[in-house]
């Protein structure tokens, strides 16, 4: 049987991992909605309000999915890690209590109006609404960022009998990490939401469906994806540059980095083994990640050989990062190619439908990868230098937390499965709706007049 | 700011707290109920009972966010204590509303023919998690001690907080609906009122005789005939209900809302009775709120957070409320 400490990390990755899909659709797609929303306020032309409705939907379920399963980590703090509140209850309490206040009331009371109240409200506040939402999924990835960061950086402190106290909110809030992790995550959830709309859009188009809605939103998708891709590689460089000054050790696993040296290689690819302290059949790059961590080409990188006892495991944040990488540059290179042909041609070729709707989920899998880097990194501590993860368990037995870890598992397969499904046949529904449907309410005093145009959205 | 003494924020919290669960359980109670007594009857009937609580499931259960939050960060100890006993049933809580919250859904997008799978995912969802909840609160008041007794007894008070919200959820169908599905909701919350007396005689009974405290708390006087007005008014208004329920419906739909407004009374009075009982222990007989209560510095951060916060939540949720007023019609997606 395993212990309860590792089974208890399990469990909370296998439940972080499922639940941070999801908002990380709902991060940038609520903005998406408020950008679709106004333009059609503001042309009035049906066209718009086809791409809101339908990603909506999508809004809708990828919402729910992820409130469901964020109850679940409000119980994971007590029930598995009761040290974790026992030592900086102090300094993550309020955190977790203004996102409940301020962002998970908000989006939730919005999402009614927003998803139901297009006929019953004023137009307004429909739009108002669909903007509060955005406000609030934003708000809360702000609040829960703050916290994380602080748990890699923590800052405004002092610990009195092994238990932290607040001494300046502010050092707190805006530890030294949280502007990087911040809008990294931001973008990442921009990235995956481009790579969603455009996959989706694409598979529509590639079915047949000559709708100008989803043309629209393949083409926004694309175009934004575009600009976004080469910033996220930007601000991911800076936030790889603050990790050094910070969590060196972190560095040092996700380069590869056994023993500090002057003028390090750029590992592209190697087996690491911890065993012999060393890379088996690395794939190198002489003196680049010198080049690119201190900007001298014999620069010094610290490594895993300073931090004895106290540095991560090598192998999952070295293939986690490049996996993260990889997914980033194949976007890059997939964003500039379709929105090259787009802007040249106007439509795409069926090899760029297939492969856009092949990266649908690409997204996913980079966050994940990035958040794998960046919390397996940060081991053996919980709260970094402060907190040991093995020293926050829980006192449940193992088979305990076994027994809930399966039903977890097998839950979240079974929707994971149903909610890429049910996006695709959402989409598979939207190709076969032929016509703008005029007996549907809320379109506004020309609608006669756009009848003709509505016809083709 | 000498009134924010570490006692006063430990009982503010604990106030706080309390009331967090309170409207969970009345809110999310009867949406939960709605769930559980989802009539299987008719895809119409199904289609209005959920289009009735669209708008509010979401917001609903945050306040189970809330009250466990609170929980976490105002008395961590508690929290820990809890729900480390709790391990179990909250875990199939969580899975119930997990199951809930995707059906909800997921009925409204898959295909037709899937439906209705998604309906009774739904269904298995809201009663799996109202029973854990009841489970939760049984053991809870046995002292989060695990045997025959405190098992046999808490799975009895599972199916009291099953009635229970069964009740509400129809008395907030009667308000939302009309006809023939108005009608079989005043049949369900009438049976459901039953049960729920039944069940709330049995834990008042109970209770004090496996709790000295609380009978210490009901029977010493002065308080105890203060206290008393409290299972008077919960009786009373179980009368009330009956007889609401014996004359609905009523021509223009007069009084639809009154067997709400009463679910409301008695799910206040029984929870001031429980929680009465219990004070000031947060964990029963083994942790006061006080011992329990994490940094003053803390609390006061958190409470001028949410004496600012509270009325604007308080506001925006009216609006909600407004403007879904009145009887629940087809909701669509926009």
């Amino acid at each position: 049987m395993l212990d309860t400490l590792l089974l208890s990390r399990i469990q909370f990755a296998a439940n972080i991992s499922f639940h941070i899909l999801f908002p990380t659709i709902t991060i940038a797609l609520g903005w998406l909605l408020v950008y679709f929303k106004i333009r059609f306020d503001l042309s009035q032309h049906p066209v718009w309000m086809r791409a809101y409705r339908f990603w909506v939907k999508v809004f809708a379920l990828t919402f729910a999915l992820g409130v469901v399963s964020g109850i679940t980590m409000s119980f994971q703090f007590g029930t598995n890690w009761p040290g974790f509140m026992e030592t900086v209850g102090n300094i993550a309490g309020p955190l977790l209590a203004y996102e409940i206040l301020t962002a998970f009331f908000l989006e939730a009371t919005m999402l009614g109006i927003m998803l139901f109240g297009f006929n019953k409200v004023p137009r307004w506040l429909h739009t108002l609404a669909t903007l509060l939402v955005a406000l609030g999924t934003t708000l809360s990835a702000f609040w829960i960022l703050v916290l994380n960061s602080w748990m890699q950086t923590p800052a405004g402190f002092e610990m009195r009998d092994g238990v932290a106290h607040a001494t300046d909110w502010l050092a707190i809030i805006f530890n030294p990490s949280f502007p990087y992790r911040f809008s990294h995550m931001l973008l990442a959830s921009a990235l995956t939401v481009c790579f969603l709309v455009a996959g989706i859009s694409a598979y529509r188009l590639y079915r047949g469906d000559n709708k100008k809605a989803p043309r629209l939103t393949l083409k926004t998708a694309l175009f934004t994806a575009a600009v976004l891709a080469p910033t996220q590689a930007f601000v991911g460089d800076l936030h790889g540059l603050n990790t050094l000054e910070h969590q060196p050790q972190k560095i040092a696993a996700m380069e590869g980095i056994w023993h500090t040296e002057q003028g390090a290689p750029l590992v592209l690819f190697a087996i690491p083994d911890a065993e012999t302290q060393t890379n088996r059949f690395a794939l190198e790059i002489p003196k680049l990640a010198s080049l690119i961590l201190t900007h001298d080409l014999n620069g010094e990188l610290k490594g895993i050989n300073e931090f004895p006892g106290a540095h991560p495991p090598v192998a999952p944040v070295f293939y986690s990062f490049r996996v993260m990488v990889g997914i980033g540059v194949l976007m890059l290179a997939v964003a500039w190619w379709c929105s090259l042909r787009l802007y040249r041609k106007g439509e795409l070729s069926p090899l760029q439908y297939k492969v856009l709707i092949g990266m649908s989920f690409s997204g996913w899998l980079a966050t994940l990868a990035g958040w794998y880097v960046t919390e397996i990194g940060r081991q053996p501590y919980l709260v970094y230098g402060v907190l040991k993860t093995s020293d926050a368990v829980t006192t449940v037995v193992s088979e305990q937390v076994a027994l809930t870890l399966i039903m977890y598992l097998a839950l979240y397969v079974v929707l994971l499965l149903a909610y890429v499904k049910t996006l695709f046949w959402l989409a598979k529904r939207a190709i076969e709706v032929e016509e703008y449907d005029l007996s549907l309410p809320g379109l506004p005093e020309q609608k006669a007049k756009l009848a003709n145009e509505g016809a083709e959205a | 700011m000498s009134l924010l003494t570490a006692e006063n924020l430990a009982l503010v919290f604990a106030g706080l707290t309390a009331l967090a669960v309170l409207l969970y359980a009345i809110l999310d109670g009867y949406d939960l109920g709605v769930g559980i007594t989802l009539p299987m009857q008719q895809e119409a009937w199904r289609d209005t009972a959920i289009a009735s609580i669209g708008p509010f499931w979401d917001a609903n259960e945050t306040w189970l966010v809330l009250a466990v939050g609170l929980l976490l960060v105002a008395f961590p100890a508690a929290h820990s204590a809890i729900l480390h006993a709790l391990y179990l049933p909250a875990a199939l809580l969580l899975i119930g509303l997990i199951l809930r919250g995707v059906a909800f859904d997921f009925r409204a997008k898959v295909k037709p023919e899937r439906k209705i799978r998604w309906d009774r995912t739904f269904k298995f969802g809201s009663l799996l998690a109202t029973f854990s909840q009841g489970f939760m609160l049984g053991i809870y008041v046995m002292g989060l001690q695990y045997s025959v007794g405190s098992v046999v007894f808490a799975s009895f008070s599972g199916l009291c907080v099953t009635a229970a919200y069964a009740m509400i959820g129809n008395a907030w169908l009667i308000g939302k609906t009309s006809g023939d599905l108005q009608r079989h909701a005043i049949r369900q919350c009438k049976l459901a009122g039953v049960w729920t007396l039944a069940g709330i005689l049995a834990v008042s009974a109970i209770n004090p005789l496996v709790n000295a405290n609380v009978y210490q708390v009901w029977t010493e006087p002065p308080l105890a005939y203060l206290f008393a007005a409290i299972p008077l008014l919960c009786f009373a208004m179980f009368a009330l209900g009956y007889l609401a329920l014996k004359r609905l419906p009523l021509p223009d739909d007069r009084g639809a809302w009154l067997p709400f407004f009463i679910c409301k009374i008695i799910f206040i009075c029984s929870f001031v009775g429980l929680a009465l009982s219990f004070y000031p222990f947060v964990v029963p007989n083994q942790m006061t709120l006080y011992e329990a209560a994490s940094s003053k510095e803390s609390l006061t951060i958190i409470f001028f957070g949410a004496v600012v916060v509270i009325p604007i939540i308080a506001a925006y949720t009216a609006v909600a409320y407004y403007a879904f007023r009145g009887k629940a019609d087809g909701l669509k997606y926009y």
